[in-house]
C-alpha cells in the first residue's frame, strides 16, 4: 500500500520554543489518520507542515510522493484544506465561495454536489455572515473537497461547535471517510477521532506518545471499563490492594481512576472497601474505556477543562 | 457526489476573483457611502459655502458719530452691496474685534478710513466708499466708465475643488480599498487559505488592482457628473490623459496601500499606517486650496507628494484644457512611483 503522507524527523522550532520535537508519521492511501492531544501539542504546526505553509526546522516531508520543495503547485492542485477557524468572506453565498474554490483547481468536483455533500444546498445563496458555526465549518470543508481532493486534511474541524453541529460534521466527514478518501484530522475530542479515524497518534508536547487503532489503544490499557470515585477523607493507593479486576489505579484531580475488566464485580467490592475504612463516598462513576483514559493512562492529565 | 443537475460551469479563477471583489464592495452599504456619497456630499457642502449663490452678500461697514453721520449714511446706502449702519466709535471698535464689520468711516469733515490692512478686500472697500462719497461732494470723473458682469467657468471655487476631490478620493479608495481589505483577509487566515490552494498569487492580486479600476472609473465619472449637473463645472481637457493620469494615480496609491498592509495582522496598524500617509496630503496636496500658498522652502516636499502630482495634473485637464504632453511629467513620476511600491508590497508581502 502506498503512502500518502510519509514524516521522519520532522522539528519545528518558533525561537527557542519546540513546537514540534521529532516526529514520524505515516498514513497509508484510504486511511483517515487522527492527530490527538490537547491545546499546544504540536498539532497544528505539524499540520501546517503537510500543507505546505511552513518550513519545518528539520525533518522529511512527503505528500502524496512528492517534497513541498519540489513541485508545491502539483500537490496543492490534489489537497483538500479545511484549516482552524478560517473566516470566508462575509458578503459572499455558500455557491459563490464554492465556485471561487473550484476555480482555482484543474481538475475538481462539482460545486454544487459539493455543497449537497456538505448539507448546504438550502443555503446556496445565503450570505457566509449569516451562517451558524457548524454551517461555516462544514462550508469550509466543502471548500476543501470541491477540488476532488486526494488527500484531505481537517484541522479540528469541530472546535467551538456545540454537540448538535458536532454530531452534524461528523456525518459530513464520516460519508467522506467511508468514501475511502485519504484524510489527517487534528482533535482533541477523542469520541471524534474514535468515530472517524482508522489509526490515531496521540501528540503530546510535540511527541508521538501512542501510535494505534483506537480499539488498540483502548486495549493497550488492559481493562475495557473505567470507574471513577471520590471518597471523604481521600484514601491511599494501599487501601485500593486487593480490589477485584484493577489493571491501573490512578489518582487524578482528587478522584481515583480505575481501570477496571467488569465495574459490576469492582463497585461492590469497592463500596465495601470504603465501609470498612469508615469513608464516605462523594462521587463515583463507571464508562466504558476510551482514548480520553489512554490519555490519561499515558500522561497522567486530563483533557478536561475543555468543553 | 450527484447531483442531478448539469455540472455548474467554471470560470475562470481571475474572474472568479474579481468577481468576488466587486460584489463585496457592493454588497457593503458603508464602502459604497465613502466611495461615492461622501465626496459628493463634499462637493456640494463646498460649492455652496464659497459660490456664494448669486447675489453676494452686503458687505458690514459702519458710519461714526460726528456732524456729517446721518449725510454719509444716506450716501453709503444707495450702494446695495453695503450694509450701512450708524454708530458711535466705542461701539465701532467692539464690532471689529468680533470681525462684524470690515470697515468704517467718521463722521466728521474730513473722510478718515478705520480698516484692517490684513482684510482680503478691505482695501477695495474703502476704494469704492471713497468713490461714492467723493462724488457726492462734487467730483466729477472724466471717462465714463461701466461694468459687464461675466462668470466664466473654470475660474471659480467649485472648479478648483472637483479635481482635488476626484485626486483626493483615488487616494483614499486606493489605500483603503487595497491596505484594509488585505489586512482583514490575513487576519481572518483567509489569506492563508488561499495560499494552500494552487490559486496563482499573481491572480490574487491582480483581482484586487482590477476590481479598483472598475471601481474608479465609477468613482469618478460620479463625481464628474454630478459636479456637471449641479454646478455646471466643465470638462475642458483631454479625457484619454484624465483617465491616464487617474489610473496611474491610482496605482501608486494601490502600491502604497500594499506597502503598508505587507506584514501586519492588525487591522488598527494598518489604519494609523494609512492615515499617516494620507493625512500630510490633506493638507499639503491641494485638495481644498492649492499648494502654492505654502512658503518657497516646502515646495521642494510638496511638489514630489504622489497627491499633488495627481492633483496638479487633473486640475491642468480638467479646468485648463490640458493634454497628453502637458502632464507628462506628473504622469510619468506616478508610473514610477506605482511600479516601485507594488514591486516592493509584493515582495515584502505575507501571506500568514
Amino acid at each position: 500500500m502506498s503512502m500518502a503522507i510519509k514524516v521522519r524527523g520532522l522539528v519545528h522550532k518558533y525561537g527557542d520554543v519546540i513546537a514540534v520535537n521529532g516526529i514520524d508519521i505515516d498514513v497509508a492511501e484510504g486511511q483517515c489518520f487522527g492527530l490527538l492531544g490537547p491545546n499546544g501539542a504540536g498539532k497544528t504546526t505539524t499540520v501546517e507542515i503537510l500543507e505546505g505553509l511552513l518550513t519545518p526546522t528539520s525533518g522529511e516531508v512527503s505528500i502524496l510522493g512528492h517534497s513541498w520543495k519540489g513541485d508545491a503547485n502539483a500537490i496543492r492542485q490534489r489537497l483538500g484544506i479545511a484549516l482552524q477557524e478560517t473566516t470566508l468572506a462575509d458578503r459572499l453565498t455558500v455557491r459563490e465561495i464554492v465556485r471561487l474554490f473550484r476555480s482555482f483547481h484543474d481538475r475538481g468536483a462539482d460545486p454544487d454536489a459539493v455543497i449537497a455533500t456538505a448539507g448546504l444546498t438550502d443555503k446556496n445563496d445565503a450570505w457566509v455572515m449569516k451562517l451558524s458555526g457548524g454551517q461555516k465549518q462544514r462550508l469550509a470543508i466543502a471548500c476543501a473537497l470541491v477540488g476532488d481532493p486526494d488527500l484531505l486534511f481537517l484541522d479540528e474541524p469541530t472546535t467551538g461547535l456545540d454537540p448538535q453541529a458536532r454530531r452534524d460534521l461528523w456525518e459530513v466527514v464520516g460519508d467522506v471517510v467511508r468514501r475511502g478518501r485519504t484524510c489527517l484530522l487534528t482533535t482533541h475530542y477523542m469520541e471524534e477521532a474514535e468515530r472517524l479515524c482508522h489509526r490515531v497518534a496521540i501528540m503530546d508536547k510535540g511527541r508521538i506518545i501512542a501510535e494505534g487503532t483506537p480499539a488498540e489503544l483502548i486495549g493497550r490499557l488492559g481493562g475495557s471499563q473505567v470507574l471513577e470515585f471520590g471518597s471523604a477523607p481521600g484514601m491511599g493507593a494501599d487501601a485500593l490492594n486487593g480490589l477485584p479486576g484493577v489493571r491501573e489505579a490512578r489518582h487524578v484531580l482528587d478522584r481515583w481512576r480505575l481501570t477496571v475488566d467488569a465495574a459490576h464485580e469492582a463497585v461492590p467490592a469497592l463500596l465495601e472497601r470504603l465501609k470498612e475504612h469508615g469513608n464516605e463516598l462523594t462521587a463515583l462513576s463507571t464508562h466504558q474505556a476510551s482514548l480520553d483514559d489512554v490519555f490519561v493512562s499515558l500522561t497522567g492529565r486530563t483533557l478536561r477543562g475543555e468543553p | 457526489m450527484m447531483s442531478g443537475k448539469r455540472a455548474t460551469r467554471i470560470r475562470n479563477p481571475l474572474l472568479e476573483l474579481v468577481l468576488a471583489r466587486l460584489r463585496e464592495f457592493f454588497r457593503e452599504p458603508a464602502a459604497i457611502f465613502w466611495t461615492y456619497g461622501f465626496p459628493t456630499v463634499l462637493a456640494l457642502a463646498l460649492g455652496v459655502a464659497f459660490s456664494g449663490g448669486t447675489v453676494p452678500k452686503a458687505i458690514p461697514i459702519a458710519v461714526l458719530s460726528g456732524l456729517r453721520q446721518a449725510e454719509r449714511v444716506q450716501v453709503l446706502t444707495q450702494d446695495p452691496g453695503l450694509h450701512v449702519e450708524a454708530m458711535t466709535d466705542q461701539e465701532a471698535q467692539r464690532r471689529f474685534q468680533g470681525a462684524r464689520i470690515v470697515l468704517a468711516v467718521s463722521g466728521g469733515d474730513e473722510a478718515r478710513y478705520q480698516f484692517d490692512p490684513t482684510h482680503p478686500e478691505a482695501e477695495a472697500i474703502r476704494r469704492r466708499i471713497d468713490d461714492r462719497l467723493q462724488r457726492a461732494a462734487g467730483r466729477l470723473d472724466s471717462l465714463v466708465s461701466s461694468d459687464d458682469h461675466i462668470r466664466s467657468p473654470g475660474a471659480r471655487y467649485i472648479d478648483f475643488l472637483v479635481p482635488g476631490l476626484i485626486g483626493m478620493n483615488i487616494m483614499s479608495s486606493s489605500l483603503w480599498g487595497i491596505g484594509y481589505a488585505l489586512v482583514e483577509a490575513r487576519k481572518r487566515k483567509l489569506l492563508k487559505r488561499l495560499a494552500a490552494t494552487p490559486m496563482k498569487r499573481s491572480h490574487f492580486v491582480g483581482s484586487f488592482l482590477i476590481a479598483r479600476m472598475v471601481f474608479l472609473v465609477t468613482e469618478v465619472a460620479t463625481i464628474l457628473a454630478f459636479a456637471l449637473l449641479v454646478f455646471d463645472v466643465r470638462f475642458q481637457g483631454s479625457i484619454l490623459a484624465a483617465a491616464l493620469l487617474s489610473v496611474t494615480g491610482a496605482m501608486a496609491f494601490a502600491g502604497l496601500g500594499l506597502l503598508a498592509s505587507s506584514r501586519t495582522t492588525s487591522t488598527e496598524t494598518v489604519s494609523g499606517l494609512m492615515n499617516l500617509i494620507m493625512l500630510p496630503m490633506f493638507v499639503l496636496s491641494g485638495v481644498f486650496f492649492s499648494a502654492a500658498h505654502f512658503p518657497d522652502w516646502m515646495q521642494v516636499f510638496i511638489r514630489p507628494l504622489p497627491l499633488t502630482l495627481l492633483n496638479d495634473g487633473l486640475r491642468a485637464v480638467i479646468n485648463e484644457g490640458a493634454g497628453l504632453a502637458d502632464i507628462a511629467v506628473p504622469l510619468g513620476a506616478l508610473a514610477i512611483g506605482a511600479v516601485a511600491t507594488l514591486a516592493a508590497g509584493l515582495r515584502w508581502f505575507r501571506w500568514t
